[in-house]
């Protein structure tokens, strides 16, 4: 699998959500071992410390109650600011939040609603694949790609998260924590960053005998580069222009492969796989488990169930080991 | 007790000279080797010892390659023909299924050298 995309809970990407997690953590355990010590430093005191009276009517309001009264609203205060950081409620208010959490206001309602200027990207999850589609507005064809997630930095995108089979889990531990992909449901979750890079994702939720082969990766461009990437990705796939790639385009029309898979730009149409518009121009194949190359893609063709077993592309025998070449190659010349 | 060390002796020098060396790739490292073709995911087609994860069988198995005679089962296993075989293919043989692979000559002959050290 292609190597160098961060995934770690520990190590975030700058100005992610993840980052906001993992300082929460911070704050949590190391007070908790500072809280943890005095208390047993107090224990032994207790035990050995002979020859001092001690008051405790105030060791009882101050250490039973003030304490943990101001040092539990302190973190409510905080978590919930990190909460709100993190689910693009539609405000940045902690206590505005708070009041809405706890006042009856629409704070649940709005978490529903499309927010306003956000990229929205909608992922569904299937056995054992990740759709990711790009809604283009009026009449656009969608660019549809799969196990891959672009995005510009310094810009909030929102995930848009659905399944169509079982229940699967979006996690991106390096940018933000995880949410369930719900046959039926929608859910959200928004994705942030300063970094450029790739990062790795996977699912979290146990979805089947290659649950643990199911991954995509999220790339984070600057802005303009992310831009030229939707335009150029927009666009329908070229004709193939020698006769080494035209043998590649119509092996794949004689193997069937368009009943299952939508190439725009060719009579090809198929929605139960991925759709393979730009397929030479993905980090990886089969959902995060090979490198993408004219070796792999070829042998991923003519042996899928060896790669990852029960997933729903068929074994083939119908190509010749030239034709086997030639759709491989044309299948990467798919920019 | 002579007789018997200089039988024994014997024997090992018979075992010795049956054994042919295993063929040689000039310059190749087995252990960079592995990491080639970890890194092209070689097994995605082959079976290959001591590659995790290589199970596959669109081509053949690799394992035991030094005592193969053939390479594809058409030309005679020497080490620059392996190295030739495994940067491309399709130029020795027009009809193959494996396609030509954009690695380096380097690394094409650190592969090589892995395949005829492994087992």
């Amino acid at each position: 699998m292609p190597s160098q995309a961060s995934s770690s809970v520990i190590h975030p990407a700058p100005n992610s959500g993840a980052e906001l997690i993992d300082q929460l953590g911070t704050v949590l355990y190391v007070g908790g071992a500072v809280i943890f010590v005095v208390v047993m430093i107090l224990a032994i005191w207790g035990v050995y410390g002979r020859g001092r009276t001690i008051n405790p009517q105030r060791w009882i309001i101050g250490g039973g109650l003030v304490f943990p009264a101001v040092t539990l609203t302190v973190l409510l205060v905080y978590s919930l600011a990190v909460g709100n950081a993190l689910t693009a409620i539609g405000t940045s208010n902690a206590l505005q939040l708070f009041l809405e959490c706890f006042g009856g206001g629409n704070a649940a309602a709005n978490a529903r609603e499309p927010s306003n200027g956000l990229l929205r990207i909608h992922v569904i999850g299937k056995q054992w694949w990740w759709e990711v589609r790009y809604e283009q507005p009026g009449n656009g064809e969608p660019v549809v790609l799969a196990n891959e997630i672009r995005m510009p930095t310094n810009q909030a995108v929102e995930l848009v998260l659905s399944s169509t089979d079982v229940i699967h889990s979006f996690w991106a531990p390096s940018l933000a924590g995880k949410v369930d992909m719900i046959p039926g449901r929608t859910t959200r979750l928004r994705l942030q960053t300063s970094e450029e890079g790739t990062f790795r994702a996977l699912c979290a939720e146990y979805c089947g005998g290659q649950h643990a082969l199911m991954m995509l990766f999220v790339v984070t461009q600057e802005p303009t580069a992310f831009n030229a990437w939707l335009a150029q990705q927009r666009e329908p796939a070229v004709a193939p222009t020698d006769s080494f790639l035209t043998l590649g385009h119509d092996a794949f029309f004689k193997g069937e492969c368009h009943t299952c898979h939508t190439i725009r730009g060719t009579p090809a149409n198929g929605t139960d796989g991925p759709d393979l518009t730009h397929v030479g121009s993905r980090k990886s194949l089969a959902a995060g488990v090979l490198n993408n190359h004219i070796g792999t893609m070829a042998g991923w063709i003519a042996g899928p169930q060896e790669v990852k077993p029960g997933n729903k592309m068929p074994e083939t025998k119908a190509f010749t080991g030239v034709e086997l070449r030639a759709l491989s190659a044309w299948l990467g010349s798919l920019q | 007790m002579r007789a018997a060390l200089i039988v024994s002796c014997a024997l090992l020098t018979a075992c010795a000279v049956d054994t042919e060396p295993l063929p040689q790739v000039t310059g190749g490292n087995a252990e960079r080797g592995r990491d080639v073709i970890r890194e092209y995911e070689c097994g995605v087609c082959h079976v290959i010892p001591g590659i995790p994860a290589a199970s596959g069988r669109v081509g053949p198995a690799l394992d035991a390659y030094a005592r193969r005679p053939y390479i594809a089962g058409k030309f005679p296993n020497q080490p620059e023909t392996l190295v030739r075989w495994i940067l491309d293919a399709p130029a020795m043989a027009p009809q193959t299924a494996m396609p030509a692979i954009a690695m380096s000559h380097q690394e094409a002959r650190d592969a090589a050298a892995y395949l005829y050290e492994s087992d």
